[in-house]
């Protein structure tokens, strides 16, 4: 696949930078907050005293396992447990698929879930014409469906190919979930149940499958599991040379 | 007599004719049938107990519903605030209408609450292109309740109230 080259290729850039300085410099940049993280009462909005993200370990995604993809399209109602018939593959909704990448000098290869980035500076936000794509206080970048017209100027900003168009009538969608034809979708890192105290469903079914390759957590939090693991070992974003600083991170890349 | 006076005479008779007229026509127009009036309202269902009280008085929901929900979309999507008083996912959980089979009507159908009036007002919502018309069946609930947390205690059900939990737990008991 040619998505497979090109992320071979940025691949290949990066290789050689080292990467406990960009976790360490890029990771949170400001404030370190050293109080316990606590749930936030759902009546409070959301700030930026956090900054969720996500760390994958690829030396721990298991080749041919898809356990994070099952639960996305379960929890959110897209993929096999949505009604887009007509849609060819190219345009399904994908908000998470699994990526193989071998490097072909040394024949290495790796596998890791390929998703929203969460950025920092999001591009799709940048050029969006009707402010339907944003960045959340808390890092999470988001589609407000409500006020997207479909012009997919964000599909072809992001540099991840994470986002997804809806060209078809849907039903029975997930309550907690909303999607519908001619507006533009991506990973939420399942909003509502971060919103709630829980954690993503990727996450979950990663841990659920004993693989324990996806961390989620407070990036701003010194203490949290994932800012511990990102101090120990360090990790990469994918394309760090576009500066987008990057909410999920890479290890073994 | 001089002109002015026999204007204002006239005026004084006039005058008083034409502000009583809307009055006449009115009453003479209740005694016919008025258009449309053979057309049937579908009356919004109530199914659920006496107890249950909507959200706000009922008559400040049927004036001003739009405004609850549309003011509880942007405070969800933007800023995160996941109260369940004005959410669109609990106004479905606690309206729902059944059928003669148990089944809950979708929103196609004039008996769900949300297509009742509208039909009737011609008001066209997009809302369910994307949401949800029915609520989710509590089986369904029991797996998201096993969803973990990252900062310890328990979670309800992906955040439903208790109220909500408890009338889904009736609604989904065999019948
Ligand atoms: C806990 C249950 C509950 C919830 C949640 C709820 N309602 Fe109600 N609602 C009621 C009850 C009870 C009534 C009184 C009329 C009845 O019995 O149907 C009512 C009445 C109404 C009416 C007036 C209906 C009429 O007969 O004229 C509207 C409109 C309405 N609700 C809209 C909403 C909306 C919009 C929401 C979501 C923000 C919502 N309701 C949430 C229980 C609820
Ligand atoms: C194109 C799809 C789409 C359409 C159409 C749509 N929504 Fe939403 N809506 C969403 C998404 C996505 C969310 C975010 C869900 C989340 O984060 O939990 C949402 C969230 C909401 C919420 C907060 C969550 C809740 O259940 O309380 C409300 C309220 C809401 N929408 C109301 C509306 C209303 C009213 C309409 C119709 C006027 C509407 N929406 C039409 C996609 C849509
Ligand atoms: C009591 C009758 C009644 C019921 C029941 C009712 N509506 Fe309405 N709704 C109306 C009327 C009438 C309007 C139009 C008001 C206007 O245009 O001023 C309206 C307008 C709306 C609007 C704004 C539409 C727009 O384009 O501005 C939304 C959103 C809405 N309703 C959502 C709902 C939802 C969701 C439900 C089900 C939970 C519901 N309504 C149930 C009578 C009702």
């Amino acid at each position: 696949m040619s998505d497979n080259q090109h992320i071979d290729e940025y691949r290949r850039k990066f290789l050689g930078q080292a990467s406990a300085a960009v976790a360490a410099t890029a990771v949170a940049p400001g404030v370190f907050l050293t109080a316990p993280a606590a749930a936030k009462p759902a009546d409070q909005p959301v700030d930026d005293s956090k900054r969720w993200g996500i760390l994958v370990d690829t030396h721990k995604c298991a080749d041919g396992c898809t356990a994070c993809v099952t639960a996305c399209e379960q929890e959110n109602g897209w993929g096999e447990y949505s009604y887009e018939h007509e849609s060819s593959p190219e345009q399904k909704a994908h908000w998470i698929r699994k990526v193989n990448l071998r490097d072909k000098a040394t024949g290495h290869a790796i596998t890791l879930p390929l998703f929203c980035q969460h950025c920092e500076v999001p591009p799709c936000a940048d050029v969006c014409p009707t402010g339907a794509s944003f960045k959340r206080a808390d890092g999470i970048v988001l589609v407000d469906k409500h006020i997207c017209i479909g012009c997919r100027y964000c599909m072809m900003a992001c540099p991840y190919k994470a986002r997804s168009f809806i060209h078809e009538d849907l039903k029975d969608q997930k309550p907690w979930a909303p999607r519908g034809k001619g507006t533009v979708e991506s990973c939420t890192m399942c909003v509502h149940r971060v919103d709630n105290d829980g954690i993503p469903a990727c996450v979950e079914a990663c841990n659920a499958e004993n693989h324990k390759a996806m961390f989620f957590g407070d990036l701003r939090d010194e203490n949290s599991e994932i800012s511990r693991q990102l101090e120990e070992y360090g990790a990469k974003e994918i394309r760090p040379d576009l500066k987008l600083n990057t909410g999920v991170r890479y290890r073994g890349i | 007599m001089s002109h002015p006076r026999l204007l204002r005479r006239i005026a004084g008779l006039v005058l008083p004719a034409l502000l009583l007229l809307p009055l006449a026509a009115t009453a003479e127009e209740e005694e016919e049938a008025l258009p449309f009036s053979d057309l049937e309202v579908v009356i919004p269902e109530r199914h659920f107990s006496e107890e249950l009280e909507c959200v706000q008085p009922e008559d400040e929901m049927r004036r001003n519903h739009m405004k609850y929900i549309l003011h509880q979309r942007d405070e969800t999507m933007h800023k995160g605030i996941r109260t369940r008083r004005y959410s669109l996912e609990e106004c479905i959980n606690c309206h729902a209408v059944k059928d003669d089979n148990g089944e809950y009507v979708r929103i196609e159908d004039s008996r769900h609450f949300c297509a009742t009036c509208h039909t009737y007002a011609a008001v066209d919502i997009d809302c369910f292109q994307c949401h949800s018309d029915v609520p989710v069946r509590e089986s369904m609930l029991n797996t998201l309740k096993s969803s973990q947390v990252h900062h310890g205690g328990a979670v309800p059900a992906n955040g439903l109230s208790s109220d909500t939990l408890r009338l889904l737990a009736a609604e989904d008991a065999p019948q």
